[in-house]
């Protein structure tokens, strides 16, 4: 179980959260919503064991992720804004240098997996002469491969045209229903109606409550 | 784990074959930087073999820590050192990596450059032996440490010239230490001590430098 | 694990105490200086080789000492801020650094004006004043490196580090250079910056010592709980403490 204990957050002295607590169980898909600079990115960063919590923490089966980071990080995937992807690769290699940090055992067909992200006769370009959406699509090409059980995804939609997102959509579903967690956040309305999707509302601190 | 390690050299590589001038330009600035040495003192070769030692190793010093500064800002701006630091991999290990190819793709081109320092201040053969082999064991450290410096400033706008202010003083002993070296072997006088120090302060940064770079990573992430 | 020990309550404690610290080491340090000057200056004998000049070194080496004791108790905060996350010691770290760059300048400057009747030179590439140098520049890397972040958590964390790293590194520095200068121009000079000294002349430098000690102390107090009501502007108690005395 992956849970948030009472975290807070302190950017430039300016209290984004405070006691946020939530848990996501297996089988979840859960968007974080709020409005712009409300702290969701950092709550990201906070979920990913990127930045310590100014009070609080995260756990993951009981265990603060920090004291597990090389046991939490195989079972986690996250895209933030910036993808990782290398403009003087290409697609291909990009994508290969993924699959060997993150699942050297795997075989699965690197090429077959570009196709499903529409990236067919693209592998071989490199990442920075692709559009924005294709580049993000390379990212986004790892959750075929991934078996990670939690997916952080920070605005995975970014980019991506109508039909990608439904495909995208279709891959959470197929995710959660093996046990596999999703947060995610998105301006974009889910049609998701699984019971397990849920969503959690980020708000802005009442001016009185700026003082943690 | 090693096979990860692997991993990141493979694309640094990769990267860099696809933009030489990252290779190439911190050559060039290593014989720009020398050749104004002769100009400005003049050409008598007394004077330019005495001040050779301290010219080439200032020049490979400053070299060294221009090109640093992309060691990993790249990768902070496209997000790739995030997805490193993400990886069920120590980031220790994965620094070392980096640091590695890095020290591999500028740092071994100027110590193969550097027959071509023996020809331009008239050095005889030991001289250039031990500058040679000041080199190969002072450069290592001197990426080591830099790497801590950057790692440090890679989230800042501006890290650039703090960079420099920051880690120059650090790298003082095994600058001088190289010269001495260089020195005793020029009056043909024997220089293994010196080497010893330096291949001693090049373990004690392998070992410790790294976990220096990881943790100062972590914190110019957050 | 002292993370879940209650951050909070000890940034207001720390502050209390500083507080109640801060009188004493001032007035210390003010009686200590008095003393140890008017002793210095006027009643200590005048050394028989270099006459009143020699008086310098009531403020030539006690800054001297504590350019270097304070880099040495910033290594030891940012060690425990290191090991312990302890967000106090950050904050005493960049507390304590302007102050010791300020000593490590006063000694580099009254040892040039030391140097110019006793040398004939403002300044020579002595071991000790060469690594008193470098020592100011690691000062000022940190000072630089702390300033140019604008989250000052962050920016404790980050000068925390290079202060350890520089601190592994002085001794290797300070080696490194006594060596280059001895084989560079004999060791004449360094025995001369070391005399030994008689008793009366020792007690007001021993008093001068504490003084600087204390007035260290006292300035690093303040700067201390500066950086603690900055640093946590968005806390309560620092709120209500702002509301008691407006």
């Amino acid at each position: 179980m992956l849970e948030a204990r009472a975290l807070s957050c302190v950017r430039e002295d300016r209290l984004l959260f405070k006691d946020l607590s939530f848990s996501v169980d297996e089988g979840q898909i859960l968007q974080i919503e709020g409005p712009n600079g409300v702290g969701k990115t950092s709550l990201f960063r906070l979920l990913a064991g990127l930045q310590p919590a100014y009070a609080g923490d995260v756990f993951w089966h009981d265990h603060a992720i920090a004291s597990i980071r090389e046991q939490f990080y195989q079972q986690l995937l996250f895209l933030g804004h910036y993808t990782g992807v290398k403009p003087e690769l290409t697609a291909f290699e990009n994508l290969r240098f993924f699959q060997k940090m993150h699942n050297p055992t795997q075989q699965q067909d690197l090429w077959a997996v570009l196709a499903q992200v529409g990236l067919a006769g693209y592998e071989d370009l490199l990442s920075s002469q692709l559009s924005a959406g294709q580049q993000r699509r390379v990212a986004l090409a790892r959750l075929w491969l991934s078996d990670a059980n939690i997916w952080l995804l920070d605005e995975p939609f970014t980019a991506i045209d109508k039909k990608g997102v439904k495909v995208l959509e279709q891959l959470f579903l197929k995710h959660a229903a093996r046990g596999g967690r999703v947060i995610l956040t998105t301006h974009q309305d889910l049609q998701l109606d699984n019971q397990m999707f849920s969503t959690l509302s980020l708000r802005k601190p009442a001016p009185e409550q700026q003082y943690v | 784990m090693f096979k990860a390690c692997w991993s990141v050299i493979e694309r640094e590589l990769l990267s860099a074959s696809r933009r030489k001038s990252d290779i190439l330009n911190p050559i060039w600035f290593f014989l720009i930087v020398i050749t104004l040495f002769p100009l400005s003192i003049g050409p008598k070769a007394n004077t330019l073999t005495s001040i050779a030692p301290g010219v080439i190793w200032v020049a490979a010093l400053l070299s060294c820590l221009l090109s640093l500064e992309r060691l990993f800002k790249d990768d902070y701006v496209d997000g790739s050192l995030e997805q490193l630091m993400l990886t069920p991999y120590p980031l220790t290990l994965l620094v070392a990596a980096k640091v590695l190819a890095h020290w591999l793709l500028t740092c071994l081109p100027i110590i193969l450059f550097s027959p071509l320092m023996a020809v331009f201040f008239s050095l005889d053969w030991p001289t250039f032996w031990a500058i040679a082999l000041t080199l190969l064991l002072g450069t290592p450290t001197i990426c080591l440490l830099g790497a801590i410096g950057v790692a440090l400033t890679v989230g800042l706008r501006k890290g650039g010239i703090l960079l420099s202010l920051i880690m120059l003083p650090l790298s003082i002993p095994v600058l001088i230490i190289s010269t001495l070296a260089i020195d005793a072997a020029s009056m043909s006088q024997p220089n293994i001590a010196y080497l010893a120090m330096l291949g001693a302060i090049l373990v004690a940064a392998i070992t410790l430098a790294p976990m220096a770079i990881a943790v100062s990573l972590r914190i110019s992430m957050s | 694990m002292w993370k879940f020990l209650h951050p909070y309550a000890k940034a207001q404690r720390s502050y209390e105490l500083a507080g109640t610290l801060l009188p004493w080491f001032a007035v210390l340090a003010v009686v200590s200086f008095v003393l140890g000057t008017a002793w210095g200056l006027a009643f200590a004998p005048a050394d028989y080789q270099q006459g009143d000049s020699f008086r310098i070194i009531y403020i030539h080496v006690p800054s001297a000492i504590m350019s270097m004791g304070v880099y040495t108790s910033m290594a030891i905060a940012a060690l425990i801020g290191l090991v312990w996350q302890i967000r106090l010691s950050d904050m005493a770290v960049a507390a304590m650094a302007p102050v010791g760059a300020v000593f490590t300048f006063i000694a580099l400057f009254t040892g040039a004006a030391w140097g110019k009747p006793m040398w004939g030179a403002w300044w020579v590439w002595d071991a000790r004043l060469t690594s008193e140098l470098i020592l100011l520049f690691l000062y000022l890397g940190v000072i630089a490196l702390y300033n140019a972040f604008s989250d000052k958590a962050l920016a404790g964390k980050a000068a925390g580090i290079l202060t350890l790293v520089g601190w592994i590194n002085v001794p290797i520095i300070h080696f490194s250079v006594e060596w280059w200068n001895t084989l560079h121009q004999g060791a004449t000079i360094t025995k001369f910056a070391k005399p030994s000294i008689a008793g009366p002349m020792l007690w007001p430098l021993l008093i001068m010592l504490l003084a600087f000690t204390c007035y260290f102390a006292a300035v690093m107090l303040i700067r201390f709980r500066n950086e603690i009501l900055i640093r946590e502007s968005h806390r309560p108690w620092v709120k209500q403490l702002l509301l008691k005395s407006a």
